[in-house]
């Protein structure tokens, strides 16, 4: 058993806006270039106390997706180190072309956070429910993409990238996330984390459906089949050698996200494991499906985005 | 701003023969779109602007960005000609492998300070650089030109939205008002009315002069760096296709193939453009 992994599933008692917002305070506080950039999401994403505490370091561009790209870009022209936030749909879909041009194709230096991403949208519904971003994001070369999965990994990621240079994308639930990691535990780029090791199957998750996986495993080991369960919190690069490993080791893989299948973690693990070592998988995540107004429990049972589907998914494969 | 109005005459006329040299070598290209904006690419860089061609990443430098991407050629020339780097390299525009795209890259040329050619971005972006250097309390100024067919794009608006809003005095807009984008006349497409109105309604310190004299861009550019409060406008009256008579009667002038006529009259505009310079260097 890895030691890291959550044995009981509790919820964090700190929201991930909270641990976006005072790490970037933090780090906004340590470095005067640091500028949090808003779409009129400050208030959702708590970041009022930087406008408060630094409010040099705060600008909210008004309900300005595209313009905010730019004027990230322009930032970093200069050698400011800009933070993006708004939701993962605006962040992506809306302003894609100036995320590409802007800050990819002009190899700018932005830091985005993409948060409510899918059924974690909840109320706002299918307007407002990404199921792409992670997609969209991957396909700008060379931009980094990591889904957090809570919020010590998110507190590391955005510690980490703004000592980096390039167009990071993190994705992330605005509410609190179930509690996987232990203070101090440490992220690298292109590397997943092993929470289960087990020989039968392999589950690989992302961001809420690490916890979902988990509990999935938990399962499965009662029910005498063995799983590894790994958290492929970097979906860009991903790791390729710890996908191609435990293809090996356990011959069937299950991966599950809170995305649609196509463009996503499953397509990336698919890419791999079709180029490296093709072995039987199953895709848990959004099939030609729009978003949708619930609870997240709820959507996640519309959408098959739970521990039981991923149970079922293996099953299925074993049962081949 | 200590130039005499004569010197950037001249470079206006070296400009304007290089673009055609440049876009005739290649033999096609955006020649409406680059001659029209000549006269300022002189002024800004003949004038103005605070460079260094032999640092080009100069902290200090004022910042000049073509948003009207498609400009590219014309603004190649003036790089060029300020020593930024050899002449001969405008010869490469767009050739397999050239460091001058048709559209400018900043990773690609030396002097060009932000990619565009996805039109309605390079303003967000000169806006972004000007707030940087407000933020940071630099004397730094920024300089942008941006297509009347342009704006049509619906991010410009927030960008000058944005500017007017952080008061970003450093900061001056060039509206090259040629009247005409691809498929037609602006007023046909999308009846821009009024940009004058529309600029001051914005929040902008507005200015209306016509885009082929050296002396009323000047002058507006000077008249605006009084400004303490508001960005600048310059709305610059152009033709497209401006400076070879041939060109700016020629009705679809944006994207040029030359055919016999059209070369002609281009190599008309090439050697008159040589014999004026030869006489100014003479004389």
């Amino acid at each position: 058993m890895i030691e890291s992994a959550a044995a009981s599933y509790e919820v964090e008692n700190v929201e991930m806006r909270q641990a976006y917002a005072s790490t970037l305070l933090e780090l906004a506080k340590q470095n005067p270039n640091i500028i949090a950039l808003e779409a009129d999401l400050m208030s959702s994403i708590s970041t009022n106390k930087i406008q408060e505490q630094i409010p040099n370091q705060l600008i909210n561009c008004g309900i300005m997706e595209a313009n905010m790209m730019g004027i990230a870009a322009g930032l970093a022209l200069t050698g400011k180190i800009p933070f993006l936030h708004t939701f993962a749909q605006f962040a992506t879909r809306r302003a894609f072309d100036q995320l590409f041009v802007s800050g990819g194709y002009a190899r700018l230096n932005l830091k985005i956070l993409g948060s409510d991403s899918g059924v974690t949208a909840e109320h706002n519904g299918g307007t407002h429910m990404a199921f792409e971003d992670l997609g969209l994001l991957r396909l700008i070369p060379n931009a980094v993409v990591y889904e957090a999965s809570d919020s010590t990994m998110l507190s590391y990621l955005l510690r980490k990238v703004s000592g980096e240079y390039g167009v990071h994308y993190i994705r992330t639930m605005r509410k609190a996330a179930v509690r996987i990691y232990n203070f101090g535990e440490t992220f690298e780029e292109g590397k997943g984390k092993l929470l289960r090791e087990g020989g039968d199957a392999t589950i690989i998750a992302s961001g809420i459906m690490v916890a979902e996986a988990l509990k999935a495993a938990d399962i499965l080991h009662d029910n005498g089949v063995q799983a590894t369960v790994i958290d492929m919190y970097s979906i860009k690069p991903i790791d390729k050698e710890l996908i191609i490993k435990y293809a090996k080791k356990t011959g069937a893989i299950v991966t599950a996200e809170n995305h649609n299948v196509i463009g996503g973690l499953g397509s990336a693990v698919a890419e791999v494991l079709s180029e490296h070592c093709p072995v039987p998988l199953r895709r848990i995540g959004v099939k030609e499906q729009f978003g949708q107004v619930g609870k997240t429990e709820y959507l996640k049972e519309v959408y098959n985005l739970t521990a039981k589907n991923i149970v079922e998914s293996v099953r299925e494969l074993k049962s081949q | 701003m200590s130039h005499a109005i004569s010197e950037i005459e001249q470079l206006r006329d070296e400009i304007r023969l290089k673009t055609l040299k440049e876009l005739y070598h290649l033999g096609f290209g955006h020649y409406g779109g680059s001659l029209s904006i000549v006269e300022t690419l002189a002024v800004l860089y003949g004038g103005v602007m605070k460079i260094d061609p032999a640092n080009p990443r100069w902290e200090d430098r004022d910042y000049f960005i073509l948003s009207k991407g498609h400009g590219g050629p014309a603004y190649y020339a003036a790089l060029a000609l300020k020593g930024f780097f050899p002449e001969e390299v405008l010869y490469t525009l767009n050739q397999n492998g050239t460091s001058l795209p048709s559209h400018p890259d900043r990773n690609l040329t030396p002097g060009v300070d932000m990619t565009t050619g996805s039109l309605g971005q390079g303003i967000s972006a000169a806006v972004g650089v000007a707030l940087s250097h407000k933020l940071s309390g630099n004397s730094n100024r920024t300089y942008c030109i941006v297509g009347d067919g342009e704006l049509n794009e619906g991010q410009c608006w927030e960008a000058f939205q944005f500017a007017a809003h952080h008061k970003l005095n450093h900061l001056s807009v060039f509206v090259d008002d040629n009247k005409k984008q691809l498929d037609g006349l602006t007023k046909d497409i999308i009846d821009p009315i009024d940009f004058a109105e529309k600029f001051k309604a914005f929040g902008f310190y507005t200015l209306k002069v016509d885009g082929s004299s050296i002396q009323e861009i000047y002058d507006a550019i000077k008249l605006g760096k009084t400004q303490n409060e508001k960005p600048v406008a310059i709305i610059l009256d152009t033709i497209k296709g401006q400076g070879v008579p041939y060109l700016e009667t020629k009705a679809a002038n944006h994207h040029i193939r030359p055919n016999a006529e059209d070369e002609a009259a281009i190599l008309e505009a090439i050697a008159e453009l040589e014999r004026r310079m030869e006489r100014t260097v003479t004389g």
